[in-house]
């Protein structure tokens, strides 16, 4: 299969604007004869839901949750990016675009990029309108942090609360639509099929999860938000909910799961305590910005880290990246955390940890300042360990926190199947190999206030939409696959709890394809994982029907896709010789043990088809090209 | 340490319900309260017997999703805690506990510890919004914001919807979920000009649905695991009294061409 990313030849600064023009619009007193299909109801999702309603669409709007209020971005906490330069200090819109394509390590779409970074001071003004308090200084403008990564401050952020704030922006927005009838809302409604007629996306089957009733919406287009996989590791960052269900079984209708290795581990999050955790929580790397990371320079150094002298004390990043110091990109701190930990430096009980120390800027900026930046993660800190971290240095250890793979689409949004957009986290665009900070949700408002009621009105006017029963042939086959999935999961009644599966799953992908990778580990871990899978639906014991609310069977459906996913990462990391951003091969590194790319060879998208099951899935391969950021070594130091 | 939970099971919406009794040996201290329950359930399921439905998603109090009764206590009455951040060495050996769904007209059980929260999301689509469709505004920095203003707002935008306040409160009243909608966007400038209209479009849908009237008791302020003062409650009803008192009914006219 070909992928043609369809992204506007020209100069790049002017390529949205031209391509904005080319694409067809849909009449007023058309649009209404329009069904949207919206799955997910995070920043993505609810932002395009609202839109597409105030444009005249109607849309059928769903989430797993009991509110579209709930979505994880709701759990962001550092801030959004958008180059205002609102501090003169040299940020611009081609400066976030380069800064963006370089900490992808080049592997991600320029004008996808390009775009992002332009709609970005956009995505601002919409949520001041909205309401969302931002943070503002004394003179009533809005105030700014540098970030990850980040040699500018062009971070907006509303406490340590950004991502609620912004959620609850898309949300209200979001429910004026449903107020206004033009957006239907299905709340604990789940996507467990896609239904694809003569080539097209025509519909999804759901089953309501509060009486088990599976049924069918049709509409012109269907339109996917629903967030990525990182809990195919179990121990995530992520929600307990969420999930990859909804991409995954659109893959098996012919979408392409694109760069699926391409996973991140954010490097600021609590350690793990015990075989009972059941997700992992992340303190906002805005931390890094005043707290310092060090570890013990003598290896099993178990004493009180207030009693360990300065000089014994290894500042490990500021050591080795003198430049950026505790700020470096989230893959080359997690991966020194690592590193510190595997040569016996780790502190704590378990010994995997690292501490972030405040001391010094509690010193130089008092404790008044350091609560009012931090206030709020530092009671967090405190409820979850029993720690003081005004008095004590945190202890941090990185955890999966996003996941940069995805459905493949172009510059559209849409994927291999027409008529199947992918908004957000969801698809794979914009960030190539490695997320930088705060951009996650700058990328979600951007894809659903800014790109897809553009978009999306260009397919529309452009196809023809025969409206079909629910006797249609693919309908039927959608619901009548989702049914034997059920009755097989029920029908198992083995021995093993969902939930042991699920951890088992994440400690094989954790072990061999997380932070870092080799081809043998690979190997073993696909393996390891189509046994697990083969033993789960054997021995898996879900009780209770269909028919009622059930949670465990939820989950089951959602393991069985991970159990399926989780192999497809191996295959891709195997396949991928090469290291760029979260994908580290141990094979493919620097004498001093940075990330090493192959530009020659592995310059492109990887997109994945499926074949069938029991079938390899496909290879196909878009290449990228580097018009403007010029391909190099990354260097931090 | 080993605890005595009496969890309240219910199968559905018709179920009548009841107390059942559960032994818990092994709880660490580490452990959050749902992950407490996570061990209960998959022993639950080792046995053959339906786990406990209880809603939950982030896990890190930020979303709203889960809370329960503790004791009498909406989310265990620990200060700015969620029951999903609520950890167990707060409890000692020994210790019996009871947890009980939120009881409210409003809030009907769907299985045992969840229930149905849609009147919130009813009452926020009625005005909880300022109307600003997508791609109309101006630069964010044209609006200048008090930092005090900003500051309030933000406090009372932290509200995560979880129903605690409606679950303590002796009348199921949802006074201080809708009053931190109606103080946020009432401390910004740009929420200035729905501010009538929003106000009695949220208390009118706030009536319309089953919640009781708040006296003004305060249990709502103590049960918030976001810490939203009652003062949110006095300055929305200074708000809907002056609206509905300036209240004019709206002028219809037609277009000329």
């Amino acid at each position: 299969m070909e992928l043609i990313s369809n992204a506007p030849a020209g100069p790049i600064e002017k390529s949205w604007e031209a391509h904005k023009f080319g694409l067809k619009l849909v009449n007023p007193a058309n649009k209404r004869k329009h069904t949207i299909i919206m799955v997910g109801t995070g920043l993505a999702g609810g932002s395009a839901a609202a839109s597409l309603g105030e444009l005249g669409y109607n849309v059928d709007c769903f989430c797993f949750q009991d509110s579209p209020r709930r979505a994880h971005s709701i759990a962001a906490q550092g801030g959004i990016n958008a180059a205002k330069n609102y501090h003169n200090d040299g940020d611009s819109v081609y400066r976030l675009f380069y800064d963006t394509v370089k900490g992808g390590d080049f592997r991600s779409r320029e004008a996808n990029v390009y775009r992002l970074a332009q709609v970005s001071v956009n995505i601002i003004d919409q949520c001041v309108a909205q309401g969302v308090p931002f943070a503002r200084e004394y003179g009533g403008l809005l105030d700014n942090r540098s970030f990850g990564g980040a040699q500018v401050s062009r971070t907006f952020y509303a406490r340590g609360q950004t991502g609620q704030q912004l959620l609850l922006g898309a949300y209200q927005a979001l429910e004026r639509q449903v107020g206004l009838g033009s957006v239907k809302m299905h709340p604990r409604t789940e996507m467990l099929d896609l239904i694809v007629i003569d080539g097209r996306a025509r519909g999804i089957v759901t089953r309501n999860l509060n009486d088990g009733k599976v049924s069918v919406h049709f509409g012109d287009a269907v339109v996917l938000a629903t967030g990525g996989y990182g809990n195919v590791y179990y121990l995530s960052t992520n929600a307990k909910g969420s999930n990859a269900t909804a991409i995954w079984r659109a893959y098996k209708r012919g979408a392409l799961f694109a760069n699926p290795c391409y996973t991140q581990i954010h490097p600021t999050c609590i350690p793990v305590s015990g075989d009972y955790q059941s997700k992992l929580t992340l303190m906002s790397e805005s931390l890094r910005n005043d707290g310092r990371i060090w570890v013990p320079k003598k290896p099993g150094d178990k004493r009180n880290p207030a009693s360990i002298p300065e000089d014994e004390r290894d500042y490990y990043l500021e050591r080795r990246y003198p430049a950026f110091g505790n700020l470096v990109p989230r893959d080359i701190a997690s991966r020194a955390a690592k590193a510190e930990c595997d040569s016996g430096h780790g502190i704590g009980e378990t010994g995997w940890g690292v501490y972030l120390d405040f001391s010094d800027a509690l010193k130089r900026l008092g404790a008044s300042k350091i609560a009012e930046r931090y206030g709020n993660l530092f009671e967090m800190y405190e409820r979850i360990t029993g720690e003081d971290p005004y008095k004590v240095p945190m202890r941090i250890y990185p955890a999966i926190h996003y996941t940069m793979g995805g459905l493949w689409v172009d510059y559209n949004l849409m994927s291999t199947v027409p008529g199947l957009f992918v908004l957000g986290e969801a698809n794979f665009s914009d960030h190539g190999a490695n997320r930088l900070g705060a951009s996650a949700l700058m990328q979600g408002l951007a894809d659903g206030y800014f790109v897809i009621p553009y978009t999306l009105g260009n397919y529309l006017a452009n196809t023809k939409h025969e409206k079909y029963s629910e006797d249609a042939p693919a309908a039927r086959e959608a619901v009548a696959n989702v049914n034997a999935i059920t009755k097989k999961l029920l029908n198992a009644s083995g021995k093993r709890t969902v939930d042991s599966y699920h951890r088992e799953l994440g400690k094989i992908v954790w072990e061999y394809c997380g932070m870092s990778r080799n081809a043998a580990g690979l190997k073993k871990a696909a393996g390891m994982i189509a046994g697990l899978r083969e033993d789960y639906w054997r021995n898996v014991r879900v009780l209770g029907s269909n028919e009622e609310f059930n949670q465990s069977l939820e989950k089951a459906g959602r393991v069985a896709d991970f159990l399926e996913l989780g192999e497809l990462m191996c295959m891709d990391a195997f396949d991928r010789n090469e290291s760029c951003g979260g994908h580290f091969r141990e094979e493919y590194q620097t004498p001093d043990g940075e990330a090493l790319r192959d530009d020659a060879n592995y310059s492109y998208v990887a997109g994945w088809e499926f074949k069938g099951a029991g079938q390899p899935a496909a290879l196909n391969k878009e290449p990228l090209i580097f018009n403007y950021v010029k391909p190099s070594q990354r260097s931090y130091k | 340490m080993k605890l005595t939970l009496h969890v309240w099971r219910q199968k559905n919406g018709q179920d009548r319900g009841r107390m059942v009794r559960y032994e818990v040996p092994g709880v660490n201290e580490h452990m959050s309260f749902l992950e407490m329950l996570d061990v209960l359930n998959e022993s639950l399921i080792d046995k053959g017997e339906d786990p406990v439905a209880f809603d939950h998603d982030c896990r890190e109090g930020i979303c709203g999703m889960c809370g329960f009764m503790i004791n009498g206590q909406a989310h265990g009455g620990f200060k700015g805690t969620t029951v999903c951040q609520l950890h167990m060495r707060h409890f000692k050996d020994g210790d019996e506990l009871y947890i009980e769904p939120w009881r409210a007209a409003a809030f009907p059980v769907v299985k045992d510890l969840v229930v149905n929260r849609s009147s919130f999301d009813r009452i926020i689509a009625a005005g909880g919004f300022i109307s600003v469709p997508t791609g109309s505004p101006p630069d964010g920095n044209a609006i200048l914001v008090q930092k005090q203003d900003a500051d309030l707002a933000m406090d009372a935008a932290a509200c995560i919807g979880c129903g605690a306040c409606v679950a303590a409160c002796p009348n199921a009243a949802s006074a201080l979920f809708v009053s931190a909608k109606i103080s946020h966007l009432a401390h910004l400038p740009q929420g200035q000009a729905e501010r009538d209209r929003r106000a009695l479009a949220m208390v009118r849908q706030m009536n319309r649905e089953d919640f009781a009237n708040c006296t003004n008791i305060g249990e709502c302020e103590a049960a918030c695991p976001k810490q939203i003062k009652l003062e949110v409650i006095a300055q929305a009803n200074a708000d809907y009294i002056k609206a509905a008192f300036t209240e004019r009914p709206e002028t219809v006219s037609g277009g000329v061409g």
